[in-house]
């Protein structure tokens, strides 16, 4: 790959005597430095029109700034865009907007106690009096690209995937020259991603251009025509996806020296350990979600996966697993043959539960202790205290070998938990609860925002615990993970959970579809 | 039996009381929308009812003395803001802070106008409806301010009902991340907001000096930019409710009047407490419900908003 | 340009440099005002710095005064560790003064030795009373407890004045509103000789030394500061929200209450109308000033007794109102929360961006 060289050599000023074909978009030598970080170095992009061309990174790579400064969201440090052949500064995101850029954003940017209407008249500056034709427009522009809208929702009232929509017409309802998506598929299951792709090549078809920002190669090959890949900041490599491989674009995002996902041995486990029994609970949060007669077991010595789109429930289920939010019939939940389900979080951790919740910074972690504090937070049963009182030396090395076998990189332990990466805390958090020795592990989306080299370190210490013989319960967004590391797998949709099945014996299209609802047993 | 006598003065005198916690509370409602929690509406109302009075007792003008009051409310909410908004600095502690210098700062310079006489807004009965029986003398026989309070509550609730500036407050308060990023004004529509409450309690301040007792003393709000402060709160964040809200409080201020009329004798200490009470009562009844708030609260009340550029 | 730009970590140092710095700025604000006023200012600051404790009378005069703001301000600090927003302390202070002499006027003959102890244990109670109320409010209706304590001392304040006025004013008091002096034994012993200080600020330091203990050593006050700074890492962990907060609560307001009841069994003698300049609210600053840690609110309230004494001075010496301690205190908090930004930010001078010349 030598790549990197041909493109820094390339002169900021070639772009000045006009480009051979004028592109849609194009950049030149764009870079942005924060506070320790060198966000973008001098990366240069082409868009031509009508093409699908994707942004490949992993996490921390620089993609989201990047796309941030094509919108108007932030300023780079130096470098030049080019906007269908003459220079352009993108002074802010309605500015990007009249330009016809328009960008779907991975956290969407609604507001859900506002109508799909509000919403859009929001974006596009529409006074209050035309709102009427705006949401006629809604219908229309909605009806036309396959993507139903009743413009008249609230937004909290919908679903995941119609939120998209939302934010995807919002894009449309312009005059559309060149549409971001930003992981757009993260959030959608298998079946929803084809339609999104049969949407999105018809936008194309019409002229549009798209920027398709993914870490989901095979998604990328289906889709792309063009891609450029960046790694650290740096335009690694540009390519046509459809004369690539998936490990070869791979290989072009993570560098030569981090491996790539290896596969895992699949296995039976033992005996059940944690039984999930008729388990119902209702929620007081009006955004929250019913869980609905569950039945789940996981045996010791295996992993089970839970997949689903975010919002069907898995929240009030981990609440309920780790005792933050306990069940008045605690016998719905039962560790061997004991109820745990009434029990409060820490002392369902002395019977040897460990919970790593979502949220890494504020919960997981408290962003402005020390690594030390932070793992006195649940590793106080672990003869950290005594009389009542902190043993500063005792919690001192607990938080060092924390550091030390999972090869956190951080100042010390006295480092805030706020100033570490995100592959770099979660390893922390969950070598935290490793070290404790528990018997069930109860996950949540553990390799979310991490780079590849943290995922794999992360699935490796999961893999290890269960070979051990503990029990561990994953639940996660991201299928292609759960295939990876299951034993059995299911999906939850709505508060209701699917039915359990071996992972080697089911597909990636049966879980999408228990994913939308649909657990009707395969006929086979 | 209570004489119609009574319940008009008693009705009259509770529109009356209400209308500086309506003032108050309509202009925090809307900074609270936008998702700014200023607890300096106390320190805020002092301030504007002294810089009115003194305003008023120099050049003998209501008119320049309400605008004394308003300026003056508008300065002391930006002193607030600046932290809040350009430093990022904790809006409770700073809404405190707002108070105890307000509270300081009317005290010493009002310290020489204690007990001076000025001449109050009167009255003005609008012909007809001033006669609609019950009602009528507790709406329509008021003074001035009383009438532009009616009119600022109808314009906030139309402006929040049907602009494109009052969907934008809303979207402010709700998400700042998301407005930022379809590229609304976050932080201007913020200090707006914040200045229009200044203003208001300002005016609110203004009223206590220059219409309500009409004088100046030390302390004079007696704590009614907090109990304005819970007034949004009972309102669940609705202008109509505020309205309603502020004529309640304004008439357990005065049972005592009732209590009075009717021959009972209280002593007065007791008494003086009843609007504290009823201010816990209320956030009691209102506030038990965790979903009802997650419903309606502005969802960033209170968070700052970070801008990355 | 100014530029303000996050630190990845929080500065180690400037928690410390900035409550100085915010007094700096404080006196450079105050000899501005003095200038303005007509006075001398380098002479203003002297009558409010110097003057009030330039005699050992003054001097014990200063720990007279910072013993209960120091009370009320442990208290306070340790509530606000938890983020439980207790203002409440002035309430909780009154009501432990009104309690304490509640009983001391029953035994204005006594000379027991118990009669002392039994005074201040009441005014602990209730002062803990008053702020389990706001528990209460908080953990079981789920009420905002910054409007729920200020609505507290409202209606103690009233409280007060009414027993003050009606039931426990003294029967031979020529109607005056004071309740009769209480007997000595119900009395706080002086220190010193001619003197008014007090047993009260050696309570007060034990009480501090105990609450560094709490926040600094044990796993109560662990708890206490993880669920004051991430309440849902609390829950995770599993720790008792609910109990934590019933429990600096009753902390802060038993602290306030002995406050109160040491004033009126201390300097005072007996119940008045004014049993407190406002220390409760005081109290507040202290805790922010003083970085809420009980060494940092001990000098801390040392400078506040200061400035409510270098207020009467001026008073006195220059003829301004007194009420100038409120505007310093208010002014005092203001710079404080302004400097406090430079713990999470540096502050860049940046030259404005050139413009970008192709």
């Amino acid at each position: 790959m030598n790549s990197d060289s041909k493109l820094e050599d390339l002169p900021v000023a070639s772009a000045q005597g006009g480009l051979p074909m004028p592109s849609r978009l194009a950049l030149r030598g764009i870079t942005k430095q924060y506070p320790g970080c060198l966000a973008n170095d001098r990366v240069d992009l082409d868009i031509k029109p009508g093409q699908i061309h994707a942004l490949l990174g992993e996490n921390g790579a620089g993609k989201s700034t990047l796309m941030k400064i094509i919108y108007g969201l932030v300023k780079p440090d130096r470098g030049q865009l080019y906007w269908r052949g003459n220079p352009m500064q993108i002074a802010d995101p309605s500015h990007a907007r009249s330009l016809g850029i328009g960008m779907v954003f991975q956290h969407f940017s609604l507001f859900e106690t506002l109508s799909v209407t509000e919403n859009i008249a929001l974006a596009l500056g529409t006074p209050a009096r035309e709102m009427k034709t705006l949401s006629r427009k809604i219908a229309d522009v909605s009806r036309k690209y396959g993507m139903t809208l009743n413009p008249e929702r609230l937004v909290h009232t919908l679903s995941i995937g119609e939120r998209q929509r939302v934010e995807i017409v919002r894009c449309l309802v312009q005059d559309i020259k060149l549409l971001i998506l930003d992981e757009p598929t993260s959030v959608l299951t298998p079946q929803e991603v084809d339609t999104l792709f049969v949407t999105l090549r018809q936008l194309a078809e019409e002229g549009c251009s798209i920027l398709f920002i993914s870490h989901k190669l095979n998604e990328v090959q289906a889709l792309c025509d063009g891609a450029t890949v960046l790694r650290g900041g740096r335009v690694s490599g540009s390519c046509n996806p459809q004369a690539e491989t998936p490990s070869s674009m791979a290989r072009m995002m993570v560098g030569d020296d981090t491996p790539i996902a290896t596969e895992y041995v699949k296995v039976e486990g033992g005996a059940p350990f944690l039984t999930i029994h008729g388990l119902n609970k209702s929620t007081h949060d009006p955004f929250g979600t019913h869980l609905k007669n569950l039945q789940l077991q996981v045996r010791s010595g295996e992993i089970v996966g839970v997949a689903g789109v975010a919002g069907n429930g898995q929240e009030e289920l981990l609440a309920a697993l780790s005792g933050e939010e306990p069940v008045r019939e605690g016998d719905c939940i039962r560790l061997g043959d004991q109820a745990i389900g009434h029990l409060p979080p820490d002392q369902r951790r002395r019977l040897g539960v460990a919970f790593v919740p979502e949220e890494r910074l504020g919960r997981g972690a408290v962003p402005t202790m020390s690594l030390r504090d932070n793992g006195l937070l649940t590793g106080f049963l672990q003869g950290l205290v005594q009389n009542g009182m902190v043993q500063t030396q005792k919690t001192e090395a607990f938080a060092r070998s924390i550091i030390d076998r999972f090869k956190v990189k951080a100042g010390g332990t006295h480092s805030q938990a706020k100033s570490l990466s995100g592959g770099n805390l979660q390893k922390f958090i969950i070598g935290r609860e490793i070290l404790q020795n528990p018997k069930l592990l109860i996950a949540a989306h553990p390799t979310w925002g991490v780079d590849i080299g943290a995922a794999v370190a992360i699935h490796e210490a999961l893999i290890q615990l269960r070979d051990q013989g503990a029990a561990i319960l994953v639940v996660s967004e991201d299928i292609d993970e759960l295939f990876q590391i299951s034993d059995r797998i299911c999906a939850i949709c709505h508060g209701e959970l699917s039915p359990l099945r071996a992972t080697a014996h089911t597909t990636i299209e049966q879980v999408g579809r228990w994913m939308a609802g649909d657990f009707v047993e395969d006929a086979a | 039996m209570m004489d119609i006598e009574l319940v008009n003065n008693v009705l009259q005198a509770a529109v009356r009381t209400g209308t500086p916690l309506l003032l108050v509370a309509l202009g925090e409602t809307v900074a609270e929308k936008s998702g700014v929690l200023n607890l300096g509406q106390e320190g805020m109302l002092l301030v504007g009812a002294v810089v009115g009075f003194i305003t008023t007792l120099t050049t003998g003008s209501l008119f320049l003395g309400f605008m004394a009051a308003l300026v003056a409310g508008v300065l002391m909410s930006m002193l607030f803001g600046v932290l809040v908004l350009k430093l990022n600095a904790n809006q409770y502690a700073t809404g405190l802070a707002l108070t105890i210098f307000g509270t300081g700062l009317s005290a010493f310079v009002g310290a020489g106008y204690v007990g001076q006489p000025v001449t109050g807004l009167e009255p003005i009965a609008i012909p007809w409806l001033s006669d609609i029986p019950v009602i009528g003398n507790a709406l329509f026989n008021q003074d001035l301010m009383v009438y532009l309070s009616f009119l600022a509550t109808a314009a906030l609730f139309w402006f929040f009902k049907s602009t494109r500036g009052g969907l934008i407050v809303k979207a402010v308060g709700e998400s700042p991340d998301s407005a930022n990023a379809i590229g609304l004004p976050v932080l201007p529509t913020r200090y707006l907001a914040v200045a229009f409450g200044g203003a208001m309690a300002g005016v609110a301040g203004g009223y206590l000096s220059l219409a309500y007792t009409p004088l100046w003393a030390e302390n004079m709000s007696a704590g009614r930019g907090w109990i304005a402060l819970a007034l949004v709160v009972f309102a669940s964040w609705r202008i109509e409710r505020v309205m309603l809200g502020a004529y309640l409080f304004g008439l357990a201020s005065i049972l005592h009047l009732v209590a009075q009329g009717l021959g009972f004798s209280f002593p007065p200490n007791l008494l003086a407490m009843l609007p504290y009470v009823a201010t816990i009562l209320v956030l009691v009844m209102l506030s038990s419900n965790p979903a009802r708030n997650k419903l309606y609260a502005p969802v960033s009340l209170g968070q700052p908003f970070f801008k990355s550029t | 340009m100014i530029k303000m730009e996050p630190r990845q970590e929080s500065s180690p140092w400037m928690p410390y440099v900035s409550p100085l710095l915010a007094g700096v700025l404080t006196l450079v604000t105050g000899a501005i005002l003095f200038a303005a006023l007509g006075q001398d200012p380098l002479f203003a600051l002297k009558t409010v710095l110097i003057t009030p404790i330039s005699d050992a009378y003054g001097v014990g005069e200063l720990f007279v005064k910072a013993g209960p703001i120091l009370l009320c301000a442990l208290g306070l600090s340790v509530a606000y560790r938890a983020n439980v927003w207790n203002i409440g302390a002035e309430g909780q202070l009154l009501m432990g003064g009104l309690a304490g002499s509640a009983l001391a006027v029953q035994f204005t003959d006594s000379e027991g030795l118990w009669l002392l102890p039994a005074v201040l244990l009441c005014g602990m109670v209730a002062g803990m009373l008053w702020a389990a109320l706001a528990a209460l409010l908080k953990t079981r209706f789920n009420t905002n407890e910054i409007l729920t304590t200020i609505m507290l001392n409202y209606i103690a304040f009233n409280l007060l004045q009414y027993c003050v006025h009606g039931p426990l004013k003294d029967p031979h008091g020529f109607n005056f509103p004071e309740s009769a002096m209480f007997a000595d034994a119900a009395r706080l012993p002086l220190l010193m000789e001619d003197a008014r200080v007090h047993l009260g600020i050696i309570l007060a330091l034990a009480a501090a030394a105990a609450v560094w203990v709490l926040l600094g050593k044990s796993f109560l006050g662990y708890q206490i500061q993880v669920l004051g700074r991430d309440s849902r890492a609390a829950k995770m962990a599993g720790f008792k929200e609910k109990r934590l907060v019933w429990l600096v609560l009753l902390l802060s307001g038993g602290l306030a209450g002995l406050a109160g009841v040491g004033e009126v069994a201390g300097p005072i003698g007996q119940l008045v109308p004014q049993i407190s300049p406002g220390y409760g609210y005081a109290a507040i600053i202290v805790a922010f000033l003083g970085r809420l840690h009980p060494v940092g609110v001990t000098l801390a309230s040392i400078l506040m007794a200061l400035l409510f004494m270098g207020g009467e001075m001026v008073q006195i010496e220059l003829n301004l109102p007194l009420a100038l301690v409120g505007m310093f205190q208010g002014m005092l908090l203001f710079y404080l929360l302004a400097c406090d930004v430079l713990i999470l930010y540096r502050i860049r001078w940046v030259s404005p961006p050139a413009t970008q010349t192709l």
